[in-house]
């Protein structure tokens, strides 16, 4: 009798949709007049997680942690220094690019910017029909007809298929965004941001969107964030970074209710709260400093600089990605 | 808002005004028209006062700010209307000479993005020392002295070794805190910050707001702190002021705003925020998009959005009348009650 619920349904789909193991990006810095290759940025670091299928992964931390270029990697825009990427099963990290293209209809990407990320001199059908032609999926009526279909379902009226970017508003841009993201069928979208360049009454807007279409169609998310609050309510699990490593994994009440790594507390302790009581009342944990280079990290654990729990173990030995209670993951020599 | 004395709540006491506002407008003109980006805002900010302005973009919240001190291009900006009494001179109506003397003395400014409001090919200590010298008329050796005491005073470590450091040679933060220093540096009488800890990580902005707690118990000037951010608000304000389409639309102590919030944006606002409310339940988010200010508003800014609109709201634009002891709303719906209780 087998207990895992994905295959209790009767499907066969491992419940895990991706599966990460030890994933490493770093860019190369050179210097000098030969321009050799004297260190490297350590973006990411050795990250091993997994996205379960139907889920929101939230990915939190401040900038220049790695949650972007997580993301990124994740999709393989960027060449990998290491690691394994099992995506539905296959492990896409060895692929060469004709193989890649074949898998990517699948994993889409919402950028935060809609300014940036739509092309201005096309109109909104042109771009959301742009992967479809991409990828030789539907021709001629059936395409635009699947293009209007895009834009009703991310609330946008399918008769401004004419239009240009710069006549929607930036909540409505982003809508385009996201149906261009939807036009090949996704199981599985990061969205970086999505609502960092937004109004905080147009937020709302797109992440009940995003929820919507979640539920629709069945969609599993990685939400890149530095905004907690908005993670707290979209993600099922969350995932915390600092200085390119996962710090601490585990579902949305352990981490906000439980913290247990003192970056994770500390963090959290740091977000303004829209309640004058809770802010008079609240005990902040203060970091001093900020983060250190990513080019030549802290030895043994890298938030050892900063930490107010810290160690002598800290500074030498780097804590191993141990689970700590019901399925939380934590990278801390103190944290119990 | 009614001028002359006012009491605080806190310690029964007259206290006095330090700036006053009174129907200021501003409008820019453009290719397409005159935008009214800001249409008859008054308020006032208290001695020892600290005020936060809340809004989204193009609410009107930084040209406010930016009118007061002349700091707007003109033109293609133009304040039309309006009085900034400070120390009892209107700020609007003074010379490009007389304000100088103003700004960066007697009212010191924060911007949102300290790396681009700093000059990067200058020290950061001559950067202190410059208004130290020009206000406050000190020796070289007196502004450095000064200088150094400053940056201590906002948290910067080895101050006196870093005078002599770049803007580039700070972290963001640490560069935020020089702002601050440059601003607090001829002991201002009102700081006004405009998103001064937006473009920080969140960690640093609690240590910036820490700091900010604490040097208002040290110095006790107003402080005018513009923001977006409804959570930094609670934080640290006396007072709120919502501002949207150009017009403040309600003012109230702070823990008066959030436990009733009277204005419908005002409430749709707090109610799109996630976590002032169940866990789980949906977002409530506010339909449509905030107004262009293309025409002179004659009807209320957030009526085609409002859930509560009636129809004297498309034909009239409310003006801010007082509801409660200390609290300020633009609302007809207000009116009408009032009346009908009348």
């Amino acid at each position: 009798m087998n207990a895992d619920p994905a295959l209790q349904k009767g499907s066969l789909k491992p419940e895990k949709l991706v599966d990460i193991e030890d994933l490493t990006v770093h860019f190369p810095v050179f210097r000098g007049l030969l321009r050799r290759q004297v260190g490297a940025v350590k973006a990411v670091d050795g990250l091993t997680f997994d996205i379960r299928r139907g889920e929101t992964l939230g990915l939190v931390g401040e900038s220049g942690c790695g949650k972007s270029t997580t993301g990124r990697a994740l999709l393989r825009l960027y060449e990998l220094t290491a690691g394994r990427i099992l995506f539905d099963d296959k492990d896409i990290a060895k692929l060469d690019a004709g193989e890649l293209r074949a898998v990517r209809p699948s994993m889409q990407m919402i950028f935060q910017d809609p300014q940036a990320s739509l092309n201005p001199r096309l109109t909104v059908g042109a771009i959301i029909a742009e992967p479809l032609i991409e990828h030789g999926v539907l021709k001629g009526k059936a395409r635009r007809d699947r293009v209007r279909e895009l834009l009703d379902a991310v609330g946008l009226n399918p008769d401004y298929i004419n239009r240009y970017p710069h006549e929607f508003s930036g909540g409505q841009r982003q809508r385009i965004g996201i149906a261009r993201a939807l036009a090949l069928d996704p199981s599985f979208i990061v969205c970086d941001e999505p609502i960092a360049a937004l109004d905080v009454s147009i937020q709302a807007q797109v992440v009940n969107l995003l929820q919507d279409l979640q539920k629709k169609l069945g969609l599993t998310y990685l939400f890149i964030s530095h905004d907690l609050s908005m993670v707290r309510h979209i993600a099922d699990r969350v995932a915390v970074m600092y200085l390119g490593k996962i710090v601490e994994l585990g579902s949305v009440d352990q981490l906000f209710n439980k913290p247990k790594h003192p970056y994770t507390k500390a963090l959290l302790s740091a977000v303004p709260m829209p309640d004058p009581k809770v802010e008079a009342t609240r005990q902040r944990i203060l970091l001093t400093g900020e983060i250190p280079n990513a080019v030549n990290p802290p030895k043994g654990c890298r938030f050892c600089t900063r930490c107010p729990e810290v160690i002598d173990k800290c500074r030498t030995v780097e804590p191993e990605w141990r689970e700590l209670d019901g399925g939380r993951k934590v990278a801390c020599h103190v944290a119990e | 808002m009614p001028g002359g004395q006012h009491r605080n709540s806190q310690w029964g006491r007259p206290i006095s005004q330090v700036l006053e506002v009174r129907d200021l407008k501003t409008i820019f003109h453009t290719q397409d028209g005159a935008v009214h980006a800001v249409n008859g805002v008054s308020f006032h900010v208290e001695e020892g006062e600290l005020l936060a302005v809340v809004g989204e973009s193009g609410s009107g919240k930084s040209v406010t700010m930016m009118s007061l001190l002349q700091l707007l291009p003109m033109p293609p900006a133009e304040v039309t209307a309006g009085t900034a009494m400070f120390q009892d001179r209107d700020l609007v109506r003074l010379s490009p000479n007389e304000i100088r003397d103003v700004r960066g003395a007697r009212i010191g400014f924060i911007f949102q993005d300290p790396m681009t409001s700093l000059n990067p090919v200058f020290t950061v200590g001559f950067q202190i020392m410059e208004p130290l010298r020009k206000h406050m008329g000190l020796s070289k050796a007196q502004a450095r002295k000064r200088a150094a005491e400053l940056l201590e005073l906002v948290g910067i470590p080895s101050a006196s070794d870093r005078l002599d450091d770049y803007p580039h040679q700070f972290s963001g933060g640490m560069r935020q805190r020089v702002m601050i220093a440059m601003a607090l540096s001829c002991d201002p009488k009102v700081l006004i910050a405009d998103e001064p800890t937006t473009a920080l990580d969140v960690t640093v902005q609690a240590q910036i707001l820490e700091l900010v707690r604490e040097l208002r118990q040290k110095l006790g000037m107003a402080i005018i702190w513009v923001t977006h951010d409804l959570g930094v608000a609670a934080g640290i304000a006396d007072r709120i002021m919502v501002m949207y389409g150009g017009q403040i639309v309600e003012q109230a102590p702070i823990a008066e705003l959030f436990d009733r919030p009277r204005h419908p944006y005002t409430q749709a606002l707090l109610e799109s925020l996630p976590g002032r409310h169940k866990i789980d339940e949906r977002l409530r988010s506010i339909s449509g998009q905030p107004p262009l200010l293309m025409a002179h508003p004659s009807s209320c800014p957030f009526a085609p959005r409002c859930r509560h609109k009636f129809d004297k709201c498309t034909t009239a634009n409310p003006p801010l009348v007082r509801v409660g002891g200390v609290h300020d709303v633009a609302c007809w719906l207000e009116s009408a009650t009032a009346e009908a209780a009348q």
